[in-house]
């Protein structure tokens, strides 16, 4: 195991902790990880603006590590539909088609909205 | 046997090794967009699982030790951010604007192509949250009327749809641009088109990871009055 894998994990996980918290307390309709996913950004960037190197943290090196993983923890809820094989194969018609075009105006939506509203001169 | 096969020490097992096939089959294909280790992993593990005529419940239970680490990962979105925080910079605005009205397109365009084409209402109901990220979508299906099981089901293939499709639909769109590339992603397909998005490039990953947060907030806020709205 690489040295501060614990560490790093640990403070991922606290992250979340702070999350759930947060989201009881202030009862917001939001899930426990995406308001930790903000926590630890905000840690991050005060890091950084203190000066340090947060390349080094033992969180950003967990979390480069379980991200190039992240297909991984979908698998289970994707193998769930062994149990739904029937009912998905009577109703694939909808499904198909509403998934697939929802799918496809949502994609298309964002990416030109943002393409007019984006500031020229900015482009990345 | 019996209980060897049902023990998590056994899915686990299985759920890796089919996983480390999907790498394997990405890396012998180059990267062919179809060879998405996710895709690969569940169809191999559910057809061993129907093979050997295990429990979709008893697997879920089983295998709880890979799914809890999704939270972290969720919160492991916040290091590509930290890292493309300067890229916010006159960004803010089209991002707000752009996401907010994705997840209103994907609702109403899910729910309505749903109903025209025979759905009932509870398949509606169960399919409108499915551009949030899976934790999100499962608990929102369940306030909202669906079949949360169901809903992670359609949730994980949106997210599938988005990793193999993705980036070919946004290029045939002429959307070039990184970061939009990424909103677009992440907006529609979550924490699997997330990580397509990081695989293609490290700006594209991140704001693919802020996109999946913001649609996961906004459909939680607007979920519950659009359906009021539609059905």
């Amino acid at each position: 195991m690489p040295p501060g894998l614990v560490v790093g994990l640990t403070w991922l996980v606290v992250c979340q902790l702070a999350g759930e918290v947060l989201v009881r307390l202030t009862a917001v309709p939001v899930p426990g990880p995406v308001v930790g996913m903000v926590v630890l950004l905000l840690a991050l960037e005060v890091r950084r603006r203190r000066g340090r190197d947060t390349e080094q943290d033992a969180a950003v090196l967990a979390a480069d590590g379980l991200l190039r993983h992240l297909q991984l923890l979908f698998v289970p809820a994707g193998v769930g539909v062994v149990a739904y094989l029937g009912a998905l194969r009577q109703d694939a018609v909808p499904v198909v088609v509403a998934v697939a075009g929802s799918w496809l105006l949502g994609l298309v939506v964002i990416g030109w909205t943002t393409r007019v509203l984006e500031r020229p001169g900015s482009r990345a | 046997m019996r209980e060897l096969v049902e023990s998590p020490v056994f899915l686990v097992a299985l759920t890796l090794a089919a996983y480390r096939l999907g790498c394997w089959v990405r890396d012998v294909t180059r990267g062919h967009a179809l060879a998405q280790p996710v895709l690969v992993a569940i169809v191999v593990t559910g057809a061993a699982i129907l093979a050997l005529d295990v429990d979709a419940a008893v697997y879920a239970d089983g295998v709880q030790v890979i799914s809890f680490w999704l939270g972290a990962a969720t919160v492991a979105l916040a290091v590509p951010l930290h890292r493309q925080a300067s890229r916010l910079r006159g960004f803010v605005v089209p991002m707000l604007v752009a996401v907010p009205l994705g997840v209103v397109t994907s609702v109403v365009s899910v729910v309505l192509l749903a109903r025209w084409t025979g759905a009932d209402e509870e398949l509606a109901r169960t399919l409108s949250p499915k551009a949030a990220t899976t934790p999100v979508s499962i608990a929102l299906s369940g306030t909202v009327g669906g079949i949360p099981s169901l809903t992670a089901v359609l949730t994980i293939a949106v997210g599938v749809l988005g990793a193999v499709a993705g980036p070919a639909v946004l290029s045939l769109a002429r959307i070039t641009d990184r970061r939009a590339r990424g909103l677009a992603l992440g907006g529609v397909s979550h924490g699997i088109g997330a990580s397509r998005a990081l695989a293609e490039d490290q700006t594209e990953g991140a704001f693919a990871g802020l996109s999946m947060g913001l649609t996961a907030l906004t459909t939680s806020l607007l979920l519950p009055l659009l359906l009021v709205l539609l059905l």
